[in-house]
C-alpha cells in the first residue's frame, strides 16, 4: 500500500532522485561510533539539530499562551508555568534547550575546527555554520527578555548599553532593536518578540537549509 | 540520463517519464566498515536520541525553569546579569582597559577580532595540513580563545553575588500577593503614601522594590513608631522623608501600620487574632 502510494508520487514528481540525496548516503567508518567510540565527537552537530527541533516545537507550543505585551507577558508566562497541564515541561524544554543548544553548538564548533574540517572545499560551509552561531546568540539575547519578569529586563537593559557603545552604528541598533532611543519598554518587548520569532529563526532555516544541502553534496570530511 | 531527442515526459510537465528503481545503494565495496546512513544508522540514532530525550525531560522536571517578579523599571538597585552565554562579554566589560571611555575596546575591538577570525578561519589557516598538532598557530590560538572565554565565564560567576540576586528577584508568595492586592487605593493615607514619595522605594502596593525599600504591609509597628520611622529614619532609610502636616503623619502612619486597610482594623493586628 505505502508502496504504491510512493509509486504514485513518483510517477508524477520523480521523488527517487531527491529520496536520495536526502537519505541514502554513507556513513564512514572514522565518524560512527558504533566502530570507535571517540567518533561522538562527531555527533555534536547531529544533537545541535536535534535541540533546535525541540526548540522550535517547545517555542510553537509556548505562542500557544504567550502574549507579548507588556501587561500581559509576565502573567501569561506564570500562568502557563503555575496552571496549564505541562506548561511547566514546556517552558522548561525551551528554557533549557536554549542553553543545551549552545553547549552542543560549542562542541560542534570545536570538533570542525580541530579536525581542520573547515578547509578546502568547505570553507563556505564553516562561514555558514558560523553565522548560525550568531543567529542562535541572537535568539537568546531575544527570548530572554518574553518572560517581562526581573532579570529578563535587565539583562536586556545592559544588552543593550553593550550594543549603543558601539561607535557610529550603536544607537541606530539600539533605537532599531528597542524601539526607541531612550525607553526599554512596550515597544521593546514586541520587537523582540518579532525578531525571536519570526526574523530570526526564518534566517535560522534558511541557513541550516544552506549548511545541509553542502555537507550532502560534499559528504563528511574524510579520517585525519 | 535521457537527452536530447526521443525524451518522455509524464503528461505535459516537465517530469521526464523514465522510472529509476528505488534500491539502496551496496555500500559493503566502500572503504572501511561503512554504513548505510538510511535506515541502519539512522536507528541507532534514533535510540541515542529518545535516551537523551528522557535526560533532557528529567532536567526539565527537576529544575524548572525560574522566574522572577515582573519587571520593575523603576528599581535601580538590582543586580543585572545576561544569560551565562553572554557573561564573557559582560565580564570583559568590567575591565579598565575595556570599559568607561575605552568600552569601544571591550565592545567592538576584541569580540570583533575575535569573531571576524573565527569567521574567516578558512582564509587565514589555509595550509593542507589538517591535524590540530601541524598547525600549532591555529590550534594554539583556539585553545588560547577558549580558555579565554571559560576564564572570563568564571570570573563572572564568581564575582556576582547569587544569594543577594535571588532575594532581589524573588516572587512576592501567595499570602504577600494578596497583602499586597488588599492595599485600599482609595484610602486617605494611600494619597499621602503617594504624594509623599514612599511610593518610589516600598511601591504602589506597599510591596517593596527589592533593594531600594522592603516590603511594609506587614509591619510589626505601632503607628506613633511609623510616623517616627517616616521622619527620622531607620536602618538605610534616611531621614527627612516625610515633609507635611502632623495631621497627614498620623493618617499615613495609621494606614502603613493597618497594612494599608486602615478601615477593616489592618493586617498585625488581624494575625495576631488568628
Amino acid at each position: 500500500m505505502l508502496q504504491r502510494v510512493y509509486d504514485w508520487v513518483d510517477d508524477r514528481l520523480d521523488i527517487t532522485p531527491m529520496w536520495r540525496d536526502i537519505a541514502d548516503h554513507e556513513v564512514p567508518e572514522h565518524v560512527n561510533p558504533a566502530h570507535h567510540f571517540s567518533a561522538f565527537v562527531y555527533c555534536f552537530g547531529g544533537l545541535t539539530f536535534f535541540i533546535t527541533v525541540i526548540q522550535i516545537l517547545s517555542g510553537m507550543f509556548l505562542t500557544m499562551y504567550y502574549v507579548p505585551d507588556i501587561v500581559n507577558a509576565y502573567e501569561s508566562v506564570r500562568y502557563l508555568q503555575g496552571e496549564v497541564a505541562f506548561g511547566v515541561i514546556v517552558r522548561g524544554m525551551h528554557h533549557w534547550g536554549a542553553s543545551l543548544v549552545i553547549v552542543m553548538m560549542f562542541l560542534h564548533t570545536l570538533r570542525v575546527f580541530f579536525t581542520g574540517s573547515y578547509k578546502k572545499p568547505r570553507e563556505l560551509n564553516w562561514v555558514v555554520g558560523v553565522l548560525i552561531f550568531f543567529v542562535m546568540l541572537g535568539l537568546g539575547f531575544t527570548g530572554y527578555l518574553l518572560p517581562w519578569d526581573m532579570k529578563a529586563y535587565f539583562a536586556t537593559v545592559v544588552g543593550l548599553e553593550i550594543a549603543e557603545s558601539v561607535p557610529v552604528v550603536g544607537e541606530l541598533t539600539k533605537t532599531l532593536l528597542a524601539g526607541d532611543p531612550e525607553i526599554i519598554g512596550a515597544q521593546t518587548l514586541t520587537r523582540f518578540f518579532a525578531i525571536h520569532v519570526f526574523f530570526l529563526p526564518g534566517a535560522l532555516l534558511g541557513l541550516l537549509a544552506a549548511h545541509f544541502i553542502m555537507i550532502r553534496k560534499q559528504g563528511i570530511s574524510g579520517p585525519l | 540520463m535521457h537527452r536530447g531527442k526521443g525524451m518522455k515526459f509524464v503528461g505535459d510537465s516537465r517530469v521526464p517519464d523514465n522510472k529509476k528503481p528505488n534500491i539502496p545503494k551496496d555500500y559493503s565495496e566502500f572503504p572501511g566498515n561503512t554504513e548505510a546512513f538510511w535506515p541502519n544508522f539512522l536507528l541507532k540514532e534514533w535510540l541515542v536520541g529518545a535516551v537523551f530525550l528522557i535526560g533532557f525531560l528529567c532536567l526539565t522536571i527537576a529544575h524548572p525553569a525560574p522566574l522572577e517578579r515582573l519587571a520593575d523599571p523603576t528599581d535601580s538597585g538590582y543586580i543585572p546579569l545576561p544569560d551565562w552565554y553572554f557573561l564573557f562579554l559582560y565580564q570583559l566589560l568590567k575591565y579598565e582597559y575595556a570599559s568607561g571611555q575605552l568600552t569601544v575596546i571591550g565592545a567592538v575591538i576584541i569580540p570583533g577580532l575575535a569573531f571576524g577570525a573565527l569567521l574567516l578561519a578558512p582564509w587565514l589557516d589555509t595550509g593542507p595540513e589538517r591535524r590540530a598538532s601541524k598547525r600549532p598557530i591555529a590550534t594554539s590560538l583556539m585553545v588560547l580563545g577558549v580558555l579565554a572565554t571559560v576564564y572570563l565565564t568564571w570570573e563572572s560567576v564568581e564575582s556576582h553575588n547569587w544569594e543577594e540576586a535571588e532575594a532581589q528577584g524573588e516572587m512576592l508568595d501567595e499570602e504577600e500577593m494578596e497583602a499586597a492586592e488588599s492595599v485600599d487605593m482609595e484610602a486617605a493615607g494611600y494619597e499621602i503614601y503617594s504624594e509623599q514619595g514612599c511610593i518610589g522605594c516600598h511601591g504602589d502596593q506597599l510591596q517593596g522594590s527589592g533593594a531600594a525599600g522592603p516590603p511594609i504591609f506587614d509591619v510589626p509597628y505601632e503607628p506613633d513608631d511609623v510616623a517616627d520611622i517616616a521622619v527620622n529614619g531607620i536602618g538605610e532609610m534616611p531621614a527627612g522623608q516625610f515633609e507635611g502636616s502632623d495631621e497627614d503623619l498620623q493618617t499615613l502612619a495609621e494606614f502603613i501600620s493597618s497594612g494599608g486597610n486602615p478601615e477593616e482594623g489592618g493586617g498585625e493586628e488581624e494575625e495576631s487574632e488568628e
